[in-house]
């Protein structure tokens, strides 16, 4: 953790990220500093049906790349089901561009505590996990931490804060594997499992972890909700710009060709543009912003005249795109398309978790056509394959994460076919470059070929 | 010698055990656990892992395999994993790369003959912000990379400085990242 934590930008606005310039920000003392666990307090006195009916109202959305309203994914839960219900705390950020979840657990993990509290007693739920990815050594120590504190404290465990409820709570360390930020993926590996997506139906909310209804939130989201619960839902549509389409802030993480990369909290109706040249300081010396990723590597790129477009789910969807996990990822005049296309659908190939064959077939062969393209082997009928394998694997798999893969490619080709366009060479090239095999070809399909032909002789 | 957990490892499991409604749960942290203690996943302790959570040695395998953190075979006493992921690319990772490869004399993949350091590539370890970003180990990152930082750092490993799981205790004893 070499970053110094610096105070606020003027134009942010830290709700979730209060107080995490100050040192030990990650303690109790200095948590409570900030009116911490009066949020949870107040949460344990109210009926979990007000606590949901509050968070509906919020408008408060999943910020963990989806979208979905926390407040109507809590109501899912039934009311007196059979067997105990679990809250979970997804933890396994891992979208290229995302790092804000990390701020969160290693400067103020008893926010996200607080957060799960209320949400706990939202859904009645006695059990409680976080599951964090294992690389980050830094988070789940302080998340730990955090937790023998409350625990201590009296806020989790048995009878938290004198109520005679119960929560307890669990960090669960993840292995290394993207797939596992899915939730159905999370609640596998969660129990013990490898982490390959659920068939849904069943939801988790009917039947999820240890096959109880489960509700799984990302760090973010949880960890907007104290704050909601304290100061009411107006007061988070008000701070999001004033409609409940663009409630509450949002963490927004910038990397790539910008001066100042960083995380910010924003209000979530602000400008895209405003926050890249006005908060990160506009691009790099001497070079211009061509296109971004508005929403981590899964979300489809945005030219440099997209980028006055508001923030929040709704407005970047209007451009086609989508707000994701909030992770913007800059790119400027320096850069191919073809490249970056290229190392995009590399990380989906290489995570594909490969139970269904859209998806570990497509983002291979995706990556290995546009590897091609890139060394300058490939073709023009290529781009026209991996838009047509892009094709089938949208939409055709258990979870989305080959539309993640070919999303992205999808639009790096729409919006520049002319760079595709003039690296590959004419077809002509490329067959009088082969070389001619006739007979020698090794391997399977030489044995299949042979056979064809030693058939083919026989026959006349 | 057969492999078996030392009493603060017992003890841990049994905590892990009171923590989940179902045994097979505790598979991902304690194999963490036992990774910490003997670096890596060797049959023998796949098998006793298997043997106390009751599952086969194949299942506990098959899930090991599957994460990327899990060591199945013996890797340097350093592992570097740099980031090659969108945002390191775009500040430097493959610069990096280089220079790790051209000091050590390596591949990706393969390990020195002293059997200190490996180099891997590795997608995106979130932190984007500080790219490029490096993991030694299990310990917390290394960020914001240049060439020079890789030399120093690689130079003080060798000599087993700096090697500190935490941050704050590498940079007290004058580690670079």
């Amino acid at each position: 953790m070499t970053q110094k934590i610096s105070p606020p930008h003027p134009l942010e606005t830290r709700v979730v990220l209060k107080g995490m310039e100050e040192a030990f920000s990650w303690t109790l003392e200095v948590y409570k500093k900030h009116s911490g666990y009066e949020a949870a307090r107040k949460a344990i006195s109210m009926e979990p049906d007000q606590i949901v009916g509050e968070v509906k109202n919020s408008g408060l959305r999943g910020l963990g790349g989806a979208g979905f309203a926390t407040g109507v994914k809590w109501g899912f839960i039934p009311k007196n089901p059979v067997k105990p219900i679990y809250l979970i705390c997804n933890a396994d950020e891992g979208e290229p561009g995302t790092f804000k979840d990390r701020q969160i657990m290693e400067h103020v993990p008893h926010r996200l505590i607080e957060g799960m509290i209320c949400a706990a007693s939202a859904i009645r739920s006695k059990t409680g996990y976080i599951y964090i990815r294992g690389e980050l050594r830094l988070a789940i120590e302080r998340v730990e931490q955090a937790i023998e504190e409350a625990y201590k404290a009296g806020f989790l465990g048995k009878n938290i804060f004198g109520s005679g409820r119960d929560f307890d709570l669990t960090v669960h360390p993840g292995a290394g594997a993207y797939i596992c930020g899915e939730e159905t993926g999370l609640i596998e590996s969660l129990e013990g499992d490898r982490g390959q997506p659920r068939l849904k139906p069943p939801f988790p909310a009917v039947s999820g972890a240890f096959g109880g209804p489960t509700i799984v939130n990302n760090v973010e989201t949880l960890s907007q909700v104290p704050a909601i619960l304290l100061n009411g839902a107006e007061w988070f549509i008000k701070l999001g710009g004033g409609t409940n389409r663009t409630a509450g802030t949002h963490c927004m993480s910038v990397s790539g060709d910008v001066q100042r990369p960083g995380f910010y909290e924003v209000p979530v109706g602000f400008s895209l543009k405003k926050l890249l040249y006005e908060i990160c300081g506009g691009p790099l010396p001497g070079r211009q912003f061509k296109a971004c990723y508005p929403g981590g590597s899964s979300s489809p790129v945005l030219l440099v005249d997209e980028f006055e477009v508001g923030l929040d789910f709704d407005s970047i969807a209007a451009k086609g795109s989508m707000a994701g996990s909030g992770a913007v990822i800059v790119l400027d005049d320096r850069r191919s398309m073809v490249d970056m296309a290229m190392r995009t659908a590399r990380f989906y190939a290489h995570e594909s978790c490969g139970q269904c064959v859209p998806c570990r077939e497509g983002t291979k062969w995706v990556y290995l056509m546009l590897k091609r393209l890139n060394s300058g082997q490939g073709t023009k009928k290529d781009i026209q394959n991996i838009l047509d394998a892009c094709a089938n694997m949208a939409g055709k798999t258990i979870c989305v994460l080959s539309d993640a893969c070919a999303m992205p490619v999808t639009s790096f080709i729409k919006k520049f076919r002319h760079e595709f366009e003039a690296i590959a060479r004419q077809e002509s090239e490329v067959e009088s470059a082969l070389p001619k095999v006739s007979g020698q070809m090794g391997g399977l399909m030489g044995s299949i070929l042979a056979r064809q032909n030693k058939n083919q002789s026989e026959k006349r | 010698m057969a492999y078996s957990f030392n009493p603060t490892l017992e003890d841990k499991f049994q905590w892990l055990l009171s923590r989940y409604p179902k045994k097979d749960a505790v598979l991902l942290p304690v194999l963490h656990l036992v990774q910490a203690e003997v670096s890596w996943l060797s049959p023998e302790v796949i098998d006793y892992v298997a043997s106390r959570l009751e599952l086969s040695p194949a299942r506990v395998r098959e899930v090991a395999s599957f994460y990327s953190m899990f060591k199945m075979n013996k890797k340097g006493k350093y592992v570097l994993q740099v980031c090659q992921t969108m945002s390191c690319y775009l500040r430097g990772a493959e610069e990096i790369i280089s220079k790790a490869k051209e000091i050590l004399g390596i591949s990706e993949g393969e390990t020195t003959p002293d059997g200190l350091f490996s180099i891997e590539r590795v997608e995106c370890l979130a932190s984007c912000g500080t790219a490029p970003v490096m993991q030694v180990n299990r310990w917390d990152f290394m960020e914001e990379l240049n060439p020079e930082k890789m030399d120093q750092i690689i130079s003080l490993l060798k000599k087993d400085k700096c090697a500190h799981e935490s941050y704050e205790k590498r940079i007290s004893e004058g580690g670079v990242a």
